[in-house]
């Protein structure tokens, strides 16, 4: 027999993700809905009974009257359309109780469906905090079913919440089916209902005013919103430094390791220069990244990201965009693919496609592999202006350069493939809140395993693949490593390739680089190690990558490389993503073809130009 | 009756109307779930650089939204102390 289902349902920013992590611990499975982009997350959850049922965390959203796939997806399961799932046992709505006029208008929505339902009155505290006494006796007599206080953060209320759940799964109260209700009607009905059950007369979010008055002041709050960007991206070289030594010299003592046991050969070439090079390349950047998961979650947790939002919807709408695609945006720092499915909460679709056109532009951590080689081998390491350092700077530049490469290309867009009218930015802000620790940890896990999972897989069938090229045809015996290269299949397609990137100062490791970089960006880094790894003699091949490209490119080079870098189409996956949220071929066939030819040209630009002045 | 996008902030209103055709249905469902309605309170919090958006207090709820859609609701400041007389 199949465990009973409970859905999660409630307004973004109720706290339903909260109180699904404190109901559901870290044993939560994150999957996929068949034929869309939008996540799918379960959990265990144990009733005072005994009984083991299942809790699914469904989309926020407004009402059921869907605007984005995400929306539409908690509908149909709320009313059981959705293919793959289940109707549910027992709706559990999410509200917060200090917003409970627009909070249970959703409620006195979702009740006319006559579904078994208990209702979790979040962030209690708040609201005694803020002056706010609710009855809640009386709210669950007029609403007809369970009301349960809950403060998800702290894990208060929750047995009482599951106490609550074990009737309405027995086929217990559920109401009476009633065709939907008409918004006007129901929002009047859910403010008198709030006022009749809302004792104390509190003065609502003080706390939160107090905070937005300097955090939104027109001077400060730009201010503040570029310092703690700039803090964001100085931490992710500074603190992930130690880390990452760690890394590189356990992936060292590795390879000796295998180096002692195995014979010299093939099979150790394999081990040591394709799956331990190819993957310690990219396993090495994972403090980075982390760092930078930490503070976007951290920014969104808090409350922070809509109001970064609020203060960028000026400039992004100059070049046409919503101020809601400075989110999507934001996230493709982390990651192009869940930048451009987050742009589905964007519901005007011009809006949507010009944000996911774009999303790729930001660098994305997969990029930071590759410049921090780059920019730790051909950027001295040496303080500027007492407070910072050249290659960090370097690399802030980077990310601007994007950010502007990305301006630019959206207003174009805007006024050519995406053309039409300036749409509306309609945002809630939520309540500033500390992110609580269990879902600030348990985010970072998902988003990280996701990621280490890509590099794992992909990265490791990838790095094998190069291996082969590179290893095959072999020499003949006693040709030294360079010979090897020259006539490997690697070599023979970087040769083919080599001549449409010779002008913009490509040599033939980079072109050979490049192929294989298509499958994710960070290979290329593993490609240029294994490249330069089986190249040079065992001496050489000691040395780290960083010493090896120091030799074998001139500066120019480096600095076009890098220039590709900041807006080349390096990435099936992105490409694959785009074509599954724009459901055709047509417009990640345009990405490609857009990034591609302004990467030529960033890159063909800093060569010449570079060449001439050094 | 003054048009939201045209009131000072810290200033409290009613709203009195809001125009369901040059909103159009979307943008008019979308206010009403977030808060917004004939009768409702409300006050401009902030407003952001360059003066656009704004931020507003709706309810116990802050919502932003931009000028072009604030100037197509209105609202009025001498309801407050009618309701706060009453109350």
């Amino acid at each position: 027999m199949t465990s009973a289902v409970a859905a999660l349902v409630g307004n973004p920013n109720a706290g339903k993700t909260s109180l699904f992590n404190a109901l559901t611990g870290a044993r939560q499975k994150v999957g996929n809905y068949p034929g869309v982009t939008v996540e799918r997350k379960v959990g265990p959850l144990k009733l005072p009974d005994g009984r083991s049922i299942e809790v699914i965390d469904l989309p926020g959203t407004y009402s059921l009257d869907p605007r984005s796939p995400d929306e539409a997806v908690t509908r149909d399961v709320v009313l059981g359309r959705q293919a793959g799932e289940r109707v549910p046992d027992a709706i559990i709505a999410v509200i917060d109780a200090t917003n409970l006029r627009n909070h249970l208008r959703f409620v006195l929505e979702l009740k006319r469906l006559g579904r078994p339902m208990v209702v979790a009155l979040n962030m209690i505290d708040l609201a005694e905090r803020d002056g706010l006494t609710i009855d809640v006796d009386m709210l669950s007599e007029r609403l007809g079913m369970p009301v349960v206080p809950t403060v998800a953060v702290r894990r208060r209320g929750l047995d009482a919440l599951a106490a609550e759940l074990a009737p309405l799964l027995d086929g217990a109260a559920a109401g009476e089916a009633l065709p939907p209700g008409e918004i006007v009607g129901l929002q009047r009905e859910a403010r008198q209902l709030a006022a009749a059950v809302t004792l104390g007369q509190g003065v609502a979010r003080r706390a939160t005013q107090n905070i937005d008055r300097v955090v939104l002041h027109p001077v400060a709050g730009p201010v503040i919103l570029a310092a703690i960007l700039f803090m964001m991206f100085q931490a992710v070289f500074a603190w992930a430094e130690a880390p990452m030594t760690w890394i590189e010299d356990g992936i060292a003592a590795i390879q000796g390791w295998t180096a002692a046991r195995l014979p010299d050969g093939l099979l150790l070439s394999l081990v040591n220069d394709g799956l331990l090079a190819g993957v310690g390349a990219v396993v090495v950047f994972l403090p980075q990244i982390l760092i930078l998961f930490a503070f976007i979650i951290a920014l969104e947790q808090s409350g922070y990201m809509v109001r970064a939002a609020f203060l960028m919807d000026r400039l992004m709408a100059r070049v046409g965009l919503n101020g809601r695609a400075f989110i999507p945006l934001l996230s493709s720092f982390a990651c192009a693919i869940p930048g451009i499915m987050a742009a589905r909460t964007i519901d005007e679709p011009r809006d949507r496609l010009t944000t996911m056109l774009i999303a790729p532009l930001m660098t994305c951590s997969a990029r930071l592999p590759v410049y921090a080689v780059i920019i730790a081998a051909f950027i001295p390491d040496r303080p500027v202006g007492g407070a910072f350092n050249l290659q960090g700077l370097v690399l802030f530049g980077l990310y601007a350069f994007g950010v502007l490469g990305a301006l630019a290309a959206a207003f174009v867009l805007r006024r050519t493939v995406t053309k039409g009218a300036n749409q509306t930015f309609l945002m809630e802000m939520p309540k500033y809140q500390a992110p609580a620790l269990r879902d600030f940890a348990i985010g970072l896990w998902q988003r990280a395993g996701a990621f280490l999972k890509r590099a794992g897989t992909l990265i490791m069938a990838i790095t094998v693949i190069l291996w082969v090229l590179v290893a095959f045809p072999q020499a003949p015996e006693g040709a030294d490593g360079a010979t090897q290269i020259e006539q490997s299949f690697a070599g023979r397609i970087g040769h083919a390739i080599e001549p449409i990137f010779r002008p913009i100062g490509f040599n033939d490791e980079i072109a050979i680089a490049l192929i294989p970089g298509l499958a994710a960006r960070e290979v290329a880094v593993a490609a240029l190690g294994t490249v330069y790894a089986i190249q040079g003699d065992e001496a050489e091949v000691e040395q780290s990558l960083v010493e090896r490209l120091r030799g074998a490119w001139p500066l120019p080079t480096a600095l076009a490389f890098l220039a590709w870098y900041v807006f080349a189409p390096q990435c099936l996956a992105t490409l694959a993503v785009a074509k599954r949220e724009t459901n055709s071929w047509r417009w990640p066939i345009f990405m490609f073809v857009y990034l591609f030819a302004m990467a030529y040209v960033a890159a063909g630009l800093t060569f010449w130009v570079s060449s001439a002045l050094l | 009756m003054t048009r939201i996008d045209q009131l000072a902030v810290g200033v409290p209103a009613i709203i009195v109307s809001i125009d369901r055709a040059a909103c159009g249905d979307l943008v008019w469902r979308r206010l009403h779930e977030m808060g917004f309605d004939e009768g409702v309170d409300i006050e401009v919090l902030h407003k952001a650089p360059l003066g656009d958006p704004i931020a507003l207090r709706v309810g116990n709820t802050t919502i932003a939204l931009r000028r072009a859609q604030a100037a197509l609701i209105e609202a009025d400041i001498s309801a407050v102390a009618v309701r706060e007389a009453a109350e």
